[in-house]
């Protein structure tokens, strides 16, 4: 029997993006935000999670995609990362989908800068690819704040 | 990993020890006598020692099986204690502290090599007479002989595991009864009789009644150290926070019930959710409690780091401490323990003198320096002087100068006080010579820096030749503080009350009368001194144009100090104080540094909180290095004629018969209004209800009225068409009083030096303050007054008592 591992999905800019399902706290219905001032732009907020205080990050501004269209409520997928719960602001919540290990590749030498850092390979669906999100990365802010504490 | 409890529980039983051994050697040191200290030294590293054994680390039992053969020959008399020894001991404490350091991380006692150590400690076990003779011997060649014939000396006489010493211990320790005696006796009560050892003892001589009852009385007092042992538990800190964290989240919840709640009707949800508010406050306070510590626990390093400065330096130091018992959150006290290390080692390597000098100076050879905690107005004040040299103000004017750090000009302006406070910028040393202590350059700016960072203050105060006293100043927590929230671009923000001085509202003409503008910067006119204004819309780049922040037609001015520094923030609207659960912000959030935290509001909502001392440094008033701050200083400094820090702040107020009285800002905690109607009588005393709590109502007029008068007039409640009553509320001893005044008048900086003695009694004296002569109130005076004569503990007084 060869490998599988679970993953929760969603959707960004129609692309479907995958990540792991045991770094995913949970998945919530848009929440109430407070905006933070003079943060990095990816910085949508702060939500408040049953009493914890929870950052939100614009994951597609995070992936360098499109702004999503004026009005559309953002689904929050709460992960776990090093410095506490994060929570990654996408269009659509997918499925969990359990995949086979040798579905897996890298992602391609055409993808290229600091989006390729945060991609950690395809899987490769029947019908469509699912994008390996590394949330770790995706959630580390250092060198953004850099560069916005540097343009502003 | 550590995979058994044992070790676990040994390890934490082992730093305590170790702490304790610390503090015991040093103690021995000076009394070399002590023979119970000297037991309880033995008795430690014997624990130690034997634990070790058990759980198979012999490294570790290795080294302190050598302290305990030094120690056993130091308890019969055989040696006597040098500081040398106590070197050789304390480092001994040191390697076992470190390999417990490595057993905890990696569960191995790591490749070390204590040999040296071992030898040095072997070579002391010889009398230092001996010793000189035999020195050319390799030491680590006849150690394991000593090892092995020190193993067998029998422990007897010293209380090991059990925490109650028998009484025959006691006695033959301190009485000097013989083993021999204790034995025949323990035979005697073995054959049957019934008498207690010590009667046995006495009749045969062996033993004085009285040494019978003084160690009975040791018995005593130990087993009532036990009792307390058995009283307390061990919590982890890792739980305790968690249950902090969860109170926290219980007050958030508990405030959006009493939100909701304010909107129904239902009277048993009502009641419901005032117990669900009553409960959540004692629950807050007393988990706050079990946070709290003695800050006695850090303080109790102080006494071995003195040693062993004052021993690398040669110099002569003894220790003094107050307050020992002064509690501070746990998180503050490890914020704060490097700085107190770095101030104390400063202390002892820079302000005490050498002895000869000392003894040239006409002081004791030994220097003193003396630890201070004290709670003050819901902050912890720790103080640490020594009876040093002092600060010499020329030579860090002069130091100043040379490092570019102020002007020719600034310099020649300062006041004392002010280049003092000089050594707290960075790159700033007048170390003569560089020790490996102090002296590198880093270290009073990073002393200030990382108490700020929790919100305290840092000053020093220094006469020369007589010593240096350091003041810090924090906060008792930082988990919940009072704050001030704020409204800007729809959002609030919470401001730490702590930096809050006043609040000021322009209307109508007063906006362009009292803004003014210094080429494009706008500034306000505050009793008479520009007061730079800062728009807290532009400083968060929101809707950038400040005529938002006129909607109202008023402008609402927050006035903050920051860094000794004061502005005025302006904002769109001006909330309540409201108490706040700190939540830190994430990392990605860290580097926005006008901000210090978040909360979660009544509402559920999250709201920021804001960091004065970063806003005011995004905004330009205070600058990084603070040369900006001197500067400013100095230009106060003159016009004050050079004495701008002799100057206090009085609270202006009319008195009863219009008179014109005054009170230091320093005992005010607020200023209030309440509508008469609030007003309720508690047997004699007017009372109020303010912030959970019953406030009494002094009447300063009743105070000051003539005795027989007094009476009368006290049951007289309050006529509620006489209008709103104005109340200065007073910090006194721990609780808060209102004191009820005719109208208050406005806060003045004046340095009231042209005084002449009180006319009538409550009044420390006359002064002149704005030009005007004014009575300075003797607040203290007044309430005791009023407690002693008009406040009659009637119950109904009795039970408001209780509830304050």
């Amino acid at each position: 029997m060869a490998q599988t591992s679970h993953f929760c999905t969603f959707y960004l800019d129609k692309l479907l993006f995958g990540a792991e399902l045991k770094v995913v706290q949970e998945v919530i219905r848009s929440l109430e935000m407070t905006r933070v001032p003079l943060a990095p732009a990816v910085v949508s907020g702060l939500i408040n999670l049953r009493g914890q205080i929870v950052t939100a990050v614009d994951l597609r501004r995070r992936l360098e995609l499109e702004p999503a269209p004026p009005g559309q409520l953002a689904m929050n997928v709460v992960v776990r990362s090093e410095d506490g719960a994060v929570s990654l602001l996408v269009d659509e919540i997918g499925d969990v989908l359990e995949v086979d290990e040798s579905t897996f590749e890298l992602p391609p030498e055409t993808l290229r800068g600091s989006v390729r850092g945060m991609i950690l390979g395809v899987h490769k669906l029947k019908d469509r690819l699912m994008l390996v999100l590394d949330t770790e990365k995706a959630c580390d802010m250092a060198e953004v704040a850099e560069s916005t504490e540097a343009a502003g | 990993m550590i995979e058994s409890d044992i070790v676990k529980d040994f390890l934490v039983e082992s730093y305590e020890n170790l702490d304790r051994l610390d503090r015991e050697l040093v103690g021995l040191e000076k009394n070399p006598d002590d023979r119970e200290a000297l037991a309880s030294v033995f008795r430690t590293i014997h624990t130690i020692k034997g634990t070790c054994g058990f759980l198979g680390f012999n490294k570790l039992e290795a080294v302190a099986h050598v302290g305990e053969n030094l120690l056993t020959r130091l308890r019969d008399r055989l040696l006597t204690l040098t500081p040398e020894i106590t070197t050789a001991l304390l480092s001994m404490v040191d390697a076992v502290r470190q390999m417990l350091g490595q057993i905890e991380v990696s569960s191995q006692e790591g490749e070390r090599d204590d040999s040296v150590l071992i030898a040095t400690l072997t070579r002391l076990l010889q009398p230092a007479a001996v010793r000189a003779q035999s020195e050319v011997v390799a030491a680590p060649t006849r150690a394991p002989e000593a090892v092995v014939f020190l193993k067998d000396v029998p422990l007897e006489g010293v209380p090991l595991n059990d925490a109650v010493p028998n009484i025959g211990d006691i006695l033959m320790q301190r009485a000097g009864v013989t083993p021999a005696a204790l034995l025949f006796a323990a035979e005697k009560q073995k054959e049957g009789d019934p008498r207690r050892i010590g009667e046995i003892l006495v009749e045969q001589g062996a033993a004085r009644p009285a040494d019978v009852v003084e160690a009975l009385r040791i018995q005593q007092s130990s087993r009532a150290q036990t009792a307390v042992a058995d009283s307390t538990i061990r919590v982890d800190v890792g739980l305790l926070d968690k249950v902090m964290n969860l109170v926290g989240e219980l007050v958030l919840a508990r405030n959006q019930v009493l939100q909701f709640a304010s909107r129904m009707k239902d009277a048993s949800f009502l009641a419901a959710s005032q117990r669900l508010n009553l409960i959540t406050t004692e629950l807050q306070e007393g988990i706050v409690k079990t946070r709290m510590q003695p800050i006695g626990n850090i303080w109790s390093q102080f006494p071995r780091t003195v040693r062993d400065v004052a021993l690398g330096c040669a110099k002569e130091v003894a220790i003094e401490m107050e307050g020992k018992e002064t509690e501070l959150d746990k998180a503050i006290i490890e914020a704060i323990k490097d700085p107190l290390t770095h101030l104390v080692r400063n202390s002892v390597d820079h302000g005490i003198e050498l002895p000869e000098d000392r003894l040239k100076a006409g002081k004791d050879r030994i220097g003193r320096l003396t630890l201070r905690a004290f709670h003050e107005g819901g902050q912890v004040n720790i103080e640490i002087s020594d009876d040093g040299a002092g600060l010499n103000a020329e030579r860090i004017r002069k130091k100043a100068l040379e490092r570019a750090l102020i002007t020719a000009e600034q310099a020649s302006r300062m006041s004392e006080p002010e280049i003092f406070n000089l050594i707290f910028q960075p790159g700033f040393s007048t170390a003569e010579k560089v020790t490996n202590v102090s002296g590198r350059g880093v270290g009073m700016d990073v002393v200030k820096t990382n108490v700020e960072k929790i919100g305290g203050t840092v000053d020093v105060q220094s006469t020369l030749g007589r010593g240096t006293t350091v003041r810090v100043r924090i906060p008792l927590t930082l988990a919940i503080i009072p704050a001030l929230v704020v409204t800007c671009g729809g959002d609030r923000y919470a401001i730490p009350q702590l930096s809050l001085l006043e609040l000021v509202r322009l209307t109508g003409n007063q906006i362009r009368a009292r803004i003014e503008m210094v080429h494009g910067a706008p500034v306000h006119r505050l009793r008479g001194r520009l007061l730079p204004l800062v728009y807290l819309s532009r400083e968060l780049k929101l809707a950038g144009d400040t005529s938002a922040t006129e909607r109202d037609g008023a402008v609402n001015i927050v006035v903050l100090h920051a860094d000794e520094r004061q502005f005025g923030l302006v904002v769109e609207q001006i909330h309540d104080t409201e108490e706040i659960v700190v939540k830190p912000l994430c990392k990605q959030l860290k580097t926005v540094k006008i901000f210090a935290g978040s909360t979660i509001m009544g509402d559920g909502k999250v709201a920021l909180i804001l960091d004065v001392l970063g806003l005011a440094q995004h905004a330009g008033v205070v600058t990084e290095n603070r040369s900006r701050v001197l500067n400013e200083k100095t230009t106060g400094a003159r016009e004050a004629s050079g004495a701008s820090a002799d100057k206090q702040a009085f609270l202006l107020f009319v008195g009863p018969g219009n008179s014109r009285m005054a009170i230091p800002v320093g005992t005010l905690a607020r200023l209030e209004e309440f509508p008469a109607a609030q007003v309720e009588m508690s047997g004699n005393q007017w009372v109020t209800q303010y912030r959970d709590q019953i406030l009494p109502l002094i009447r300063l007029n009743i105070v000051l009225q003539e005795r027989r008068n007094r009476l009368r007039a006290l049951q007289s409640p309050p006529t509620l068409d006489s209008g709103p009553i104005q109340v200065l509320v007073l910090h006194h001893d721990g609780r808060l009083f209102g004191l009820v005044v005719e109208r208050i008048l406005d806060i003045v900086e004046d340095r009231a030096d042209v005084r002449s003695p009180a006319t009538r009694p409550f009044i420390l004296c006359s002064v002149v303050i704005g030009d005007r002569v004014t009575e300075l109130l003797d607040v203290p005076g007044v309430l005791r007054g009023a407690e002693g004569s008009a406040v009659r503990p009637t119950p109904a007084m009795k039970v408001a008592e209780v509830a304050n």
